[in-house]
């Protein structure tokens, strides 16, 4: 192929003085594109379609771009950070690294709880936007963060303003805002399903919520893992795990259990067969949207793929076999 | 007899108790001797084929045992075992100032 005709193939989809120059890195926050599944969902009939919404397009790699930034622009609106308080909270890796992010591009410092057993990408991500990062004891998993990122807020209210990624509503306004409204547009409102995963709840509450108001039928279905000891990142297993203050369960109409393993092998098929490398609550996302779509003659189910497979790479066993 | 942590997610099944005295010479055999003693607590640890499930971590003190000889590494009498869920996969280089 030669550079004219190649230059031609490119310029049908982009055009250069097209290109944005933007104002701020926060203004790259959502809008992500809408991918359907082509290759993992063959088995499905034309009627039928997956689609994912591909989070890691946010610039801090992940959908908990939008809480973060929402919950940094309420606190600042209301006084609450400024002034060298330090916003606190505890995570097992993508709100922290989203905190981290717009606190260095505000000039917000962050101090984060995080479980000793969060992975080595993220620690080392966390480290190098300047977060201060406090481990917390691996058997205590995310709720032994919790525990302690509230200790401290009590014990030092003058220094910190604790965020509370899992009381906080603009969490899941900031769904309500964004995400939920995208997905109706980029699917012309045709969306039946939304399928998404549950650690905060922040995103099928918020984009459930504006979707349940402007398509009534929808279903609403949440992604769960099977039981309380268990590899998917960044969810949790409700019936045993402190409860998060914006989870409103009476807005789902179905919770769909996920095996790690069978995230794990989604993940790799996902990669192999999509092009789509993704991260493991991705992976539990693709398993719970393909096994609704199964069961129906026709509609568009969406679901939320997360963040990309990148800090997921030293884990051996997830991408063995 | 070597100590083994017990996560939170998993102490239901161990009747709340989070450090258990188990006797083995190897992980294997402590882990054998754990679930015989608390059955429930088998399919959150193993597969369908009995092996461990993916994101089971086991440390000896400060290492992984996937960096000795796997569940064949051989458990001195007082070695604190340390069980934890993989959240992210990797080396957990951090996880050692935690061992009890």
């Amino acid at each position: 192929m030669d550079i004219q005709t190649s230059q031609n193939l490119f310029q049908a989809s982009v055009t250069l003085s097209s290109l944005p120059t933007v104002r701020s890195l926060e203004t790259l926050v959502g809008n992500t594109p809408l991918i359907p599944l082509r290759r993992v969902t063959t088995h499905l009939p034309a009627t039928v379609q997956v689609l994912a919404k591909a989070e890691w397009f946010n610039p801090g790699g992940s959908i908990k771009d939008r809480p973060a930034l929402n919950i940094l622009r309420m606190a600042l609106a209301e006084g609450k950070l400024g002034g060298g308080k330090r916003l606190l909270d505890s995570t097992s890796g993508n709100m922290g690294i989203a905190y981290a992010t717009f606190g260095a591009a505000l000039g917000i410092p962050v101090t984060l709880i995080v479980p000793a057993n969060a992975s080595p990408e993220r620690i080392a991500i966390l480290k190098a936007l300047g977060a201060e990062l406090i481990l917390s004891d691996p058997s205590e998993g995310s709720d032994g963060a919790i525990r302690i990122a509230r200790q401290m807020a009590a014990q030092h209210p003058e220094r910190y303003y604790y965020a509370n990624q899992y009381d906080n509503p603009a969490n899941w306004q900031a769904h309500y805002c964004t995400t939920g409204p995208e997905i109706f547009h980029q699917t012309q409102g045709c969306v039946t399903h939304l399928v998404a995963g549950l650690g905060t709840s922040g995103t099928l509450i918020g984009a459930g919520r504006y979707l349940r108001e402007v398509s009534s039928g929808i279903q609403l279905i949440a992604v769960q893992p099977s039981s309380p000891f268990h590899g998917l990142e960044g969810l949790k297993h409700m019936p045993t795990a402190i409860r998060p203050g914006i989870f409103d369960d009476s807005l789902i109409d179905q919770t769909i259990p996920i095996e790690t393993e069978e995230a794990y092998q989604m993940v790799r098929r996902l990669a192999r067969e999509e092009g789509l490398f993704v991260g493991i609550s991705a992976g539990a996302a693709a398993v719970a949207a393909i096994r609704v779509a199964e069961q129906l003659e026709g509609g568009q189910v969406v679901t939320i793929f997360p963040d990309a497979g990148y800090k997921y790479l030293s884990d051996k066993a997830l991408w063995a076999s | 007899m070597a100590t083994i942590r017990i996560p939170t997610p998993l102490r239901p099944y161990t009747n709340g108790q989070s450090d258990l005295s188990i006797s083995g010479e190897t992980v294997g055999q402590v882990l054998d001797n754990l679930v015989q003693q608390y059955p429930a607590l088998r399919t959150h640890i193993f597969n369908e084929d009995g092996g461990l499930r993916p994101f089971v971590n086991l440390f000896i003190g400060e290492e992984n045992i996937n960096d000795l000889q796997g569940i064949s590494t051989p458990v001195q009498d007082g070695d604190r075992i340390l069980l934890i869920p993989s959240i992210a996969g990797g080396e957990y280089p951090n996880v050692a100032d935690f061992v009890p």
